[in-house]
């Protein structure tokens, strides 16, 4: 305990690195105040403002604890009972955990759509979006019109943009139906048929990604003009630019996309609710809209928390292994 | 790199061959470029345009094999009529005061104050807490949906817009950040002097450094209005009586009785109408603060 103590005295001098859990330190370093002297290498201005920084981020620490903290913890808990919200949650250990994995074939046929949903729409949409920002990168005329028509899409109401596609895509009166028919062409059944409903609702998601491409855009236009120089005084086309100078540039930002696509696309929700409510035979039953009837619809709670948990694992595996993939195509410049 | 760059820079005699093939090739990338993002163009502003041209249809202008791309003659006042289908005005109201009001003011208040405390400020332990912020922007929400229902009923919150408004007065992770990475950019004199002078922590966070912040908390604001505008899970988990509804859901409400037969002529225009309607603030503020908009989303990433 004392010996615990010291050494975050000890690592507490150099203010802006220790690696440990940084909120318990101020806790510690009270105790340690009341206790040994030597504290007091403290500085009474450095102390005022230990106590003035708490003091401003306080509503976060407390917001932290109340609203995920706890949460998280009280989960993991629910997690393992049987809890319908009228009876008291009765402790089955983690039953819930190997129904699901064991006995549901519900579960897996989730977990499949997710991945699917996941595995093809966020490559779609990092790729699409860095491709059309290098178009409008490039010399354009009417940039800030491009870019602000493709941006449109992704601020739009979630709700109204589904209202829109099941709309359009319907097969009776859908407008690219009513085309397909007027070129004597078949009608797509986008919604209705299991095979369709999933690359639908990708091509929703991929529509409504504009905020990737002016990241990508705003990314595009720091890349210092003189590599370009550099390389085309080299006699490289424009293939070679494109491979060995904007990639590597700008590859921190294609890993923060993918990172910030694969949270956001494995808890897809509103679009797949509203446009097809997690059918047909249950082809885009997501994740997200799978937790939500449980939790929500058949008051499932101890069943949903284990999905989440779930769920909150296969994101940090996910994240860790795109990290990891990082190191190898991720170019971090020498000099910041 | 850049000492990579100069020392690529000293080959005296750039390469000649091969310019007219390179012209070539540039005017056809030139060439693919537009014809790739004028159709890319017209298909990314294709559903927006059919929700406004078929807002102005009516029943048999909608139901027709080609679909009919401009509506003549054109209905506006299916506008009107859909609005007072359902109580519109309420659910207007609900949004605007109830939901997106109160968060947004909450949100600025709460964060400038928080990012405060991590950047102008120096302390023990910051860095790394401020480490744990960055952290809670990446938890997936999916993980305390649950846990915060159920205590939001203990709390008999339900069916209020305390379980959405309240948690706002804790400060945001993604405006904490974006906040906090707009103070530190700001001189540290401008801090100690005012210290020199007296001035309180309080009194320089409002007096010296928010004046100077304006941007910043204009992005916070949109962005904050944005999610609060659109959210859909939040008031569906939380609310259960009509009347409190937000805009959101009543467009949801209004889709399922168009879709019932023979409940009203036109449903679909009407759909189309109210969503018209319920986007065109986003679309005009969009219109409006382009540059905040575009500023806010390169300076730290966050979705619209």
């Amino acid at each position: 305990m004392g010996g615990a103590g010291t050494f975050v005295v000890a690592r507490w001098r150099p203010v802006q690195q220790h690696p440990v859990a940084g909120f318990l330190l101020p806790c510690q370093g009270d105790f340690m105040a009341a206790s040994a002297q030597k504290v007091s290498r403290y500085t009474p201005g450095e102390w005022r403002n230990l106590r003035l920084g708490l003091l401003f981020v306080s509503p976060w620490v407390v917001g932290f604890v109340v609203f995920t903290i706890y949460p998280l913890l009280a989960s993991l808990y629910y997690s393992l009972t049987r809890y319908d919200l009228l009876r008291p949650p009765v402790f089955l250990g983690i039953k819930n955990y190997t129904t699901l994995f064991f006995d549901d074939p519900h579960f897996w046929n989730v977990m499949g759509n997710t991945i699917y949903y996941v595995g093809v729409s966020v490559p779609l949409g990092v790729g699409s979006a860095f491709i059309i920002a290098n178009m409008l990168n490039s010399r354009v005329v009417a940039r800030t019109f491009f870019r602000g028509i493709i941006y449109i899409p992704s601020i739009v109401p979630a709700v109204a943009s589904a209202m829109v596609w099941d709309f359009l895509m319907n097969v009776q009166w859908g407008a690219i139906n009513g085309l397909l028919r007027f070129f004597g062409l078949p009608v797509i059944p986008f919604l209705s048929n299991p095979a369709w409903s999933k690359p639908s609702l990708i091509l929703v998601a991929v529509w409504a990604n504009g905020a990737a491409v002016v990241i990508f855009l705003a990314s595009l236009q720091d890349v210092p003009r003189a590599l370009y120089e550099a390389a085309t005084v080299d006699g490289a086309n424009i293939w070679h630019r494109f491979r060995n100078v904007t990639i590597p540039i700008t590859s921190p930002i294609i890993l923060f996309n993918l990172i910030m696509g694969l949270i956001v696309a494995f808890q897809e929700f509103t679009i797949p609710w509203l446009l097809t409510q997690g059918g047909p035979m249950n082809s885009t039953e997501f994740y997200l809209v799978h937790l939500y009837r449980n939790a929500f619809a058949y008051l499932r709670m101890g069943k949903a928390s284990a999905l989440a948990w779930i769920l909150l694992f296969i994101i940090v595996v996910f994240t860790i292994l795109v990290f990891r993939s990082s190191a190898r195509w991720v170019y971090y410049g020498g000099d910041k | 790199m850049s000492t990579a760059a100069s020392q690529q820079q000293v080959r005296p005699v750039p390469r000649h061959y091969g310019v007219g093939k390179r012209r070539l090739v540039d005017f056809s990338i030139e060439f693919i470029k537009y014809f790739v993002l004028i159709p890319l163009t017209f298909s990314f502003a294709f559903p927006l345009y059919w929700m406004v041209s078929s807002a102005l249809k009516v029943d048999s202008q909608i139901f027709t094999v080609p679909p009919i791309l401009v509506p003549i003659p054109a209905h506006p006042e299916n506008f009107v009529n859909a609005w007072q289908i359902l109580p519109f005005t309420r659910y207007a109201f609900n949004s605007v005061f109830l939901y997106t009001g109160p968060v947004v003011l909450f949100t600025l208040l709460s964060s400038t104050i928080v990012a405060y405390g991590f950047s102008r400020i120096r302390w023990p332990g910051r860095d790394t807490l401020f480490w744990v912020v960055v952290m809670t922007m990446m938890l997936p929400w999916a993980v305390t949906m649950v846990p915060l229902f159920i205590t939001f009923k203990a709390l008999g919150w339900l069916d209020t817009y305390r379980p959405l408004v309240v948690p706002a007065l804790f400060g945001h992770p993604y405006m904490i950040f974006l906040l906090r990475q707009f103070f530190m950019t700001l001189p540290e004199e401008l801090s100690d002097a005012a210290r020199i002078d007296g001035a309180s922590e309080f009194g320089i966070l409002f007096l010296i450094i928010l004046p100077l912040t304006k941007p910043a908390l204009a992005v916070v604001a949109l962005f904050r209005f944005l999610w609060a505008w659109n959210d859909y899970l939040g008031p569906l988990i939380y609310l259960r009586d009509e009347d409190r509804y937000p805009l959101a859901l009543g467009i949801e409400i209004l889709s399922r009785r168009a879709n019932e037969i023979g409940n009203f002529s036109n449903g679909l225009p009407y759909l189309m109408a109210v969503s018209t309607i319920v986007a065109l603030p986003v679309i005009l503020t969009f219109f409006l603060a382009q540059r905040t908009f575009i500023e806010g989303i390169s300076l730290t990433g966050v979705k619209g």
